[in-house]
């Protein structure tokens, strides 16, 4: 199954969405971000396709601007 | 001799024993720097300041737990928002019952030509709307409001002079340093664009804990951060970040003071609607009738028992204020906090200065036997002041 992660700007961003996220019952976790996606020493919130619709849709609905969403090589 | 402890305006004590109980688990399993890489340990010290900033935003009524931005104590937060804020040439108006943590930095400001004048106000403090607009001027750039004053516990009217300083475009600063915990506080409501908290007072948590909720209408984009550095975040740069939390948040935070006031604040949330809680206000009112009956004793409080908060103070003829609270702490074992507290504007508006006041704080966990106590040993104080010296 195709695998994505959300990428924000801040470790803050992204422990709020998974929490969201959660609470609409999608998969999903914590994870540290990729090497070759950001410089960034945080984390980011990874989910697989079936997720993907409800992130986009969340993703509107929130007070401040994510990075962006990712598909992983498998 | 036990302790009766009545300086909860410095400090609240004791805490719950939550408080302590959630600081030892946050050291022991959540070990790690929030935001600051992706082990289990730095994302449960994450999720711990998130759910903070949840319990935060939801305890002031605000829905955004990004706009809570943590500090060490409210003095940084003020500091932050008039350092951050005004700019050359503008004018503030204060009440008159501003602490040093207001005045100081408007103090330092003043070198850049910012100016303030006070507000006027009733005898004890209070701001009377009906004479707020013709003290502004055209310069006036921000409102400066002890919430709940830390000499005599007189409560603003916060909403009325939002209402007031909105129809000017003018946003008003609360500083809830005292009220924070101890009067609800719903930021939209009150009119609120920055409020100030501490949480080592009315919130129950530790030292070393505070904050700001940013109003829902506030651009942060127009403030300045006090300090730069590191966030964990945009880390190829050297330019602070410009979004909520981390603007105004660089540096490692007090994940485990935060925790605590976490619990705090839970604390309060679960007791409010217990009847020892709320009877605290019956018995603080009951406490200060009795004071204010004693003979030579003269109390700093509220003209109009509605606007009172847990906060009061007092002097008493014929005797010095060290000496009255020295006596109280050896003889009596009662902790009051004697002098200016930190607020010589004030006690210069209530004609309290230089000698200040001996002030008297009550929290949900003073008992009446406390009350009692405390009326006994004053009225003794009142009654020999000759031969106690």
């Amino acid at each position: 199954m195709k695998e994505f992660v959300l990428l924000v700007y801040t470790s803050s961003h992204a422990i709020g969405i998974e929490k969201k996220l959660k609470n609409l019952g999608v998969p999903c976790k914590l994870s540290s971000i990729p090497r070759n996606l950001s410089s960034d020493c945080g984390i980011c919130v990874r989910f697989d396709e079936t997720g993907l619709k409800t992130v986009e849709d969340l993703v509107k609905t929130l007070p401040f601007d994510i990075q962006e969403i990712v598909a992983l090589e498998s | 001799m036990t302790v009766i402890y009545m300086d909860n305006a410095a400090t609240s004590w004791p805490k719950p024993a939550e408080v302590s109980a959630a600081m030892i688990k946050t050291m022991e399993e959540a070990g790690g720097n929030a935001g600051r890489g992706g082990h289990r340990f730095a994302v449960a010290a994450g999720e711990i300041l998130y759910q903070v900033r949840e319990t935060v935003a939801a305890f002031f009524g605000s829905d955004d737990p990004f706009r809570v931005t943590f500090t060490a104590n409210a003095t940084e937060s003020i500091n932050l928002i008039l350092k951050g804020y005004l700019k050359q040439g503008d004018h503030v108006l204060v009440s008159p019952l501003e602490h040093n943590a207001v005045m100081r930095p408007l103090q330092f400001l003043s070198q850049q030509n910012i100016q303030w004048s006070v507000l006027p106000a009733g005898k004890d403090g209070r701001i009377n709307p009906d004479l707020i607009e013709p003290t502004i001027r055209q310069n006036t750039r921000l409102f400066v409001i002890c919430h709940e004053s830390n000499v005599n516990g007189v409560i603003q009217p916060l909403h009325e002079i939002s209402e007031i300083a909105h129809s000017y475009q003018i946003p008003v600063l609360a500083d809830c340093s005292q009220s924070a915990g101890s009067i609800p506080i719903a930021i939209d409501s009150e009119g609120i664009d920055f409020l100030a908290f501490t949480g080592h007072k009315s919130l129950l948590g530790p030292v070393g804990t505070g904050g700001i909720v940013w109003g829902n209408h506030v651009d942060v984009n127009q403030i300045f951060p006090l300090k730069q550095g590191g966030t964990g975040s945009a880390s190829d740069r050297y330019v602070q970040p410009d979004f909520l939390p981390d603007k105004f948040e660089s540096g490692t935070l007090n994940t485990v003071g935060l925790a605590g006031l976490k619990a705090g604040i839970d604390w309060i949330n679960r007791n409010q609607q217990n009847q020892v809680y709320l009877k605290k206000g019956e018995l603080f009112r009951e406490f200060l009738n009795e004071i204010r009956s004693i003979r030579r004793v003269h109390v700093f409080c509220a003209e109009k028992i509605e606007n009172q908060g847990f906060v009061f103070s007092l002097t008493i003829d014929g005797i010095d204020n060290g000496f009255a609270a020295q006596w109280l702490d050896e003889e009596k074992g009662i902790l009051s906090r004697v002098g200016l507290h930190c607020a010589p504007l004030a006690h210069r508006f209530l004609h309290s200065f230089p000698a200040g006041t001996i002030r008297f704080a009550a929290s949900p966990f003073t008992t009446s036997q406390d009350f009692e106590a405390c009326i006994e040993a004053v009225k003794i104080l009142a009654e020999n002041t000759t031969t106690l010296h």
